[in-house]
């Protein structure tokens, strides 16, 4: 078999977030985090519910249940779900825009609208994928706080704050956390290939990292098999990230 | 009734609740006749799609009360896009979620309910209008008050209904359709076949039976009336049909031919047009 991969290699990384979450609602919202929660769903992470993106719960190939976009509210609510939104910028307390470019009442470039991402982001756990990691998604503030970050979170307080946790942020070069004292951005692994500096180049702010920065686990023999003879035969995930 | 009758009774600055989700069960047919009736300052309530975007290009609206507009499989509405980066509407922005808890305020005729939603983000700051409530047990907890969202008249599209205003879906979601119609003080139901009342409820099982005639003034039978959005299991979305609308919205002169092709005429000729690509 052949060397997986950056797509590959990011596939396993959002599979990753999903570890010992249990049965909750995965809520992958593009292609590469969407193969990753079903490959976490047919290895480590059997209990991950998870939908078809339109009204049924899916596991493995089969349906198992139904999930209409009203009930999705209930279980935002309810905490039982972790979301791996896609971001347009990012700050390094995990602040996240995808509402609009420039200022909101005239901006720039209106994008997606805030859609679920503060509701998410106070109820339950949120992860994101970012395909192109570059200084203009990774910026020193965000034009609209759609999903809160760490900063707005302490702002806020308890007990409006208990359900906020940003976990992860996978982008094509590395993965991302906020594991420091102050919960601001660190750098948590580097892909095959990548280099600390250059992760540090591609963000817009000053990055934490550990002296070492250990590399992203690879995908294993197993893994490597099913996403590519069985999740993604088409090879879809290699256009994601170009 | 038929669509010139809800039309009619629809006017200039009310406030109109959409059913269906992005690009999916838009009550199209109803829509595109207001975009030719000549209606303005309207405020569009919607889980935006198509519907928002063809009623801003005929100018119909003043402002949006939404959480996002997107056809879908194509990310952005070009109309909506333009028409904010433009300045040419007003933009009430909610989460999702807070949409749909202000329309079950509307429903159970609450000022509000609260909500996590919002909180610590900047649609409070985007929303100048909105507060928050803390709750009066021991938990003394603050949340967002989400405003109930009143609407003046809601239109959505079903499968099949009778007569009498019983509608039912047959695809997999019913979106917000029936809470839409509970928000408001007139609801209008299109749909692709109107049926006797023994078919209508033979036709699946009691649950998909969405709503009912004390929720429903008016049905209009409109034959692939959600065109070019979803209307499974009848149609799915036209996606070549939904590039083309993109692909003209991206230039006045593009548009004005799509216009003068597919919307100038009537509900017939928009069907009769869509036939002949």
């Amino acid at each position: 078999m052949s060397a997986p991969t950056r797509a590959e290699v990011c596939v396993v990384a959002c599979a990753e977030t999903w570890r010992g979450d249990g049965a909750i609602l995965a809520g992958p919202m593009a292609l590469i985090p969407r193969l990753g929660a079903r490959l976490a769903q047919l290895t480590f992470a059997p209990d991950l519910v998870l939908s078809d993106g339109e009204a049924a719960l899916v596991h493995g190939d089969a349906v198992e249940g139904w999930l209409p976009y009203r009930a999705v509210f209930q279980v935002v609510a309810s905490g039982r779900r972790h979301a791996m939104m896609g971001a347009s910028q990012l700050d390094r307390h995990g602040n996240q825009n995808i509402s609009c470019i420039g200022d909101w009442s005239r901006p720039s470039r209106q994008l997606l609208g805030v859609r679920g991402a503060p509701g998410n982001t106070v109820n339950h756990v949120v992860s994101y994928w970012v395909p192109r990691h570059s200084p203009r998604i990774f910026v020193e503030r965000v034009d609209m706080v759609c999903g809160i970050g760490y900063d707005r979170a302490a702002e806020l307080g308890a007990p409006a704050n208990r359900f906020h946790e940003i976990r992860t942020v996978v982008t094509d070069l590395a993965v991302l956390d906020f594991a420091t004292p102050d919960r601001r951005m660190r750098l948590r692994s580097v892909h095959p290939g990548v280099t600390a500096a250059e992760v540090a180049r591609a963000t817009g702010f000053p990055l934490a990292a550990p002296a070492d920065v250990p590399q992203t686990r690879p995908p294993t023999t197993e893994e490597l098999a099913l996403i590519r003879d069985r999740l993604d035969p088409d090879g879809l995930r290699e256009r994601e990230l170009r | 009734m038929s669509v010139a009758d809800v039309v009619g009774e629809l006017r200039s600055g009310m406030t109109i609740g959409i059913g269906g989700w992005g690009s999916r069960r838009k009550p199209m047919a109803l829509i595109r006749a207001i975009a030719r009736s000549g209606l303005t300052g309207l405020t569009v309530v919607s889980f935006g799609g198509p519907d928002v975007g063809l009623l801003i290009a005929a100018g119909c609206v003043r402002r949006v009360v939404t959480g996002f507009v997107s056809l879908d499989s194509i990310p952005l509405e070009p109309h909506f896009r333009r028409a904010r980066q433009e300045g040419t509407v007003t933009l009430t922005e909610l989460d999702e979620g807070m949409l749909y808890w202000g329309l079950l305020a509307a429903a159970n005729r609450l000022p509000f309910l609260p909500m996590r939603a919002g909180l610590g983000s900047d649609v409070p700051r985007v929303g100048p209008e909105l507060r928050t409530v803390r709750s009066p047990y021991p938990d003394g907890e603050e949340f967002l008050a989400v405003p109930a969202l009143p609407l003046d008249a809601a239109l959505i599209h079903l499968n099949r209904a009778d007569e009498r205003g019983n509608g039912r879906y047959l695809g997999p979601d019913p979106y917000f359709d029936d809470l839409f119609c509970l928000a408001a003080r007139r609801r209008y139901l299109s749909c692709e076949r109107v049926v006797g009342t023994t078919e209508l409820v033979d036709g699946g099982p009691p649950q998909g039976l969405l709503v009912n005639r004390m929720m429903v003034d008016g049905v209009v039978a409109t034959p692939n009336g959600a065109h070019f959005t979803s209307c499974v299991p009848d149609y799915g979305r036209d996606e070549a049909f939904q590039r083309e609308y993109a692909a003209a919205a991206a230039s006045p002169p593009e548009w004005d031919r799509f216009r003068e092709t597919y919307l100038d005429g009537d509900e017939a000729g928009y069907q009769k047009a869509v036939r002949a690509r």
